[in-house]
C-alpha cells in the first residue's frame, strides 16, 4: 500500500515531465503520435540567436545575483549569528516578509520602486530583484549552519589568539562553506526559475530565458519549447544532486 | 567582549529596508493617490481605489482566486501530507535518494513544469489517449482550459513546496509519543488527531503558506493551462501593472493581498509559537 501511494505520487511529479522529453525527440509537431527519432528541435535551439542571448542573460543575471545574494546573506547570517544591534529584529521580520511574500507582490512592489527612482528598467534592475529574492534563502540556509556547530570552536580561535576578522576569516566561514554553496546553488536556480518578478522589472532591452519561454509558449505550441525544457529539466537534477552532495558531506 | 559589531551587521538590515520595507510602504502610498489624465500619477490623497475593489466584479476576482488558491492547497496537503509521512518511515538507504527525487521538481523550471502539465492535458495528449483507449470516452474531452486544469496546475507547481516542510516534521517526531499514546489507550484516530497532527502542525503551517501565498499570483499557470482572464489575483494585478497601466488601483489590489501575507504570517506565528519550537 505505502509503496504503491509512493510510486501513485512520484508519478505525478514525474510523468509529465517524462513526456515532454520524449514529445522533444519526436519529429512529428503536432506531437500526435510517434513518428521515430529526431534531434531537429535541439538543433532549432541552436540556431535561435535570440533564444542563446537570452539564455546567456538569464545564466549572467543568476550568476550575478547568486554571488551577490550569496555575498551579503553570508555577512548577514553572521551578523545575525555573533552580535546584537539595533536593526536585528527588523532584519528579522523582513527576511520573513522577503521569503514569503508572492512572487506578484515583490514584482509590483520593486516596480513602484524603480519607476519612483527613474532607474531605466533592464539588467540592474532585474540584477537588484533577483538578488534581493535569493537573500532571504541565503541566510536561513547559512544561519541554520552556524546555529548547528560548536559555539567553542569560536572562542578557542580566540583564546588561541585570533582577533575577530581572524575567527570569522579562519574558522567561521570555512565551517560554513557547504551551506553557502548551497545557498549560492538554490539562488542560482531560484534566479533561472523566476517568471513573475521578471516580467515586472526588466525592460524591452533585455530578456531573460523564462520570459522568452512564457512568450513561446502564449504564441502557440512550439516543439522547439519541449526540447528547451527538457534541457532545463536536466540543469536542474545536476544542480539538485551537486547541492544535495554539497550538504551531505563533512560534519554538519 | 565585543561591544560594538562591525559594519557589516548593519548591511542586511539596511539592505531588505531598501528593497522589502521601501517597495511595500510605496506600494501603500501609491494605492491612496489617483491616477491623472497623462496615465500618470496624481499626488492626491482619495480612498477611490478601494472603493472600486468593492465592485462585485473585482470581488469576484479576488473570491475565485482566493478559493483556487485555497482548493490548492487542501489538495497538496491531502496529498502531501501521506506522502510526507510515508517519505519519513522509508527505510533509511533509500531515504536521500527518494528526498532528491521530490526535491528536483521543486528545482526546476516551473514555466516547464507547467508547459509539461499542458502537453499532457492536451486534447490529443497522452491522458485523453489512455481515456479513448480505455474506453471510458468516444472521443477527447476539453481538460485544457478549464477550472480544473489550472486547479491541477497549481498543485502539481507547488506540491514539493508542501512536501518537504512536512518532510521535516515527521522527522522530527518523536515515535515514542506515538507510542505512549497507544499504550494509554488511544484508538488510531485519537492517536493521529490528537498526536500525530499537533506535534506536525509547523508543517502543516509552513507547507500551507509556501502553497497558497503563491498560488495566489502565478499569473502564467492560468495563462498556459486556464485560458480564462482574471482567474488569478496575479492576472488581474499584470493587466492593471502592464496593460491598463492603472497603477493606483492595481495597487490597491496589492495592499489586499500584502495584509493577507500579514495575516498569514501572524497565523504561522502563533501555530510555531504554540506548539513550542518545532
Amino acid at each position: 500500500m505505502a509503496r504503491v501511494y509512493l510510486a501513485l505520487v512520484y508519478g505525478f511529479l514525474y510523468l509529465p515531465m517524462a513526456v515532454l522529453v520524449a514529445y522533444s525527440f519526436n519529429p512529428s509537431k503536432y506531437a500526435t503520435r510517434w513518428e521515430g527519432w529526431t534531434l531537429d528541435w535541439y538543433r532549432n535551439l541552436a540556431l535561435d540567436e535570440g533564444l542563446k542571448q537570452a539564455a546567456l542573460h538569464s545564466l549572467a543575471i543568476a550568476g550575478l545575483a547568486a554571488s551577490l545574494g550569496t555575498v551579503v546573506g553570508t555577512l548577514g547570517a553572521v551578523g545575525l549569528y555573533r552580535y546584537r544591534f539595533r536593526g536585528r529584529a527588523l532584519a528579522q521580520g523582513l527576511l520573513l516578509v522577503g521569503m514569503m511574500s508572492p512572487d506578484i507582490v515583490v514584482g509590483v512592489s520593486l516596480l513602484v520602486l524603480f519607476i519612483a527612482l527613474r532607474v531605466e528598467l533592464g539588467f540592474w534592475t532585474l540584477l537588484l530583484a533577483h538578488t534581493g529574492f535569493c537573500l532571504p534563502f541565503v541566510v536561513v540556509t547559512v544561519l541554520s549552519r552556524l546555529q548547528g556547530f560548536d559555539r567553542g570552536l569560536i572562542e578557542a580561535a580566540q583564546d588561541l589568539g585570533a582577533g575577530e576578522a581572524a575567527a570569522l576569516a579562519r574558522v567561521v566561514v570555512p565551517l560554513c562553506l557547504p551551506a553557502i554553496a548551497a545557498g549560492w546553488l538554490l539562488s542560482f536556480t531560484l534566479s533561472l526559475d523566476d517568471v513573475v518578478v521578471s516580467f515586472f522589472v526588466t525592460g524591452p532591452e533585455f530578456e531573460v530565458l523564462p520570459l522568452r519561454i512564457y512568450s513561446m509558449v502564449r504564441l502557440g505550441v512550439k516543439p522547439e519549447v519541449n526540447a528547451l525544457a527538457s534541457l532545463l529539466f536536466a540543469l536542474s537534477l545536476l544542480l539538485v544532486s551537486l547541492s544535495q552532495w554539497l550538504l551531505h558531506r563533512g560534519p554538519r | 567582549m565585543r561591544t560594538q559589531p562591525p559594519a557589516f551587521a548593519y548591511f542586511l538590515p539596511l539592505w531588505l529596508t531598501l528593497f522589502t520595507l521601501l517597495p511595500l510602504l510605496m506600494v501603500a502610498a501609491v494605492s491612496l493617490m489617483r491616477r491623472d489624465e497623462s496615465g500618470l500619477i496624481a499626488p492626491v490623497f482619495t480612498l477611490a481605489n478601494y472603493a472600486r475593489l468593492l465592485d462585485p466584479l473585482y470581488l469576484r476576482v479576488f473570491g475565485h482566486s482566493l478559493a483556487l488558491a485555497a482548493l490548492a492547497t487542501v489538495l497538496c496537503l491531502l496529498v502531501g501530507y501521506p506522502f510526507a509521512y510515508l517519505l519519513s518511515r522509508v527505510r533509511a538507504g533509500w531515504r536521500p535518494a527518494l528526498l532528491t527525487l521530490v526535491i528536483v521538481p521543486f528545482w526546476t523550471n516551473s514555466l516547464a513544469r507547467v508547459y509539461a502539465m499542458r502537453g499532457l492535458l492536451a486534447a490529443k495528449g497522452p491522458v485523453n489517449a489512455l481515456l479513448l483507449a480505455l474506453g471510458w470516452i468516444d472521443e477527447p474531452v476539453r481538460l485544457l482550459y478549464t477550472g480544473p486544469a489550472v486547479a491541477i496546475g497549481l498543485v502539481y507547481v507547488l506540491l514539493p513546496f508542501m512536501v518537504l516542510p512536512l518532510y521535516s516534521s515527521f522527522e522530527k517526531l518523536d515515535h515514542r509519543l506515538i507510542e505512549a499514546a497507544r499504550d494509554l489507550g488511544a484508538g488510531r484516530f485519537a492517536t493521529f488527531w490528537r498526536v500525530i497532527v499537533p506535534l506536525t502542525a509547523p508543517g502543516i503551517a509552513a507547507g500551507s503558506l509556501l502553497v497558497f501565498l503563491p498560488a495566489l499570483g502565478m499569473f502564467y499557470v492560468t495563462d498556459v493551462l486556464g485560458g480564462a482572464r482574471g482567474l488569478l489575483v496575479g492576472n488581474f494585478l499584470k493587466d492593471q501593472f502592464l496593460d491598463a497601466r492603472d497603477w493606483p488601483f492595481g495597487a490597491a489590489a496589492s495592499v489586499l493581498v500584502i495584509a493577507l501575507l500579514f495575516v498569514c504570517l501572524a497565523l504561522y506565528g502563533r501555530v510555531r509559537g504554540g506548539v513550542g519550537h518545532g
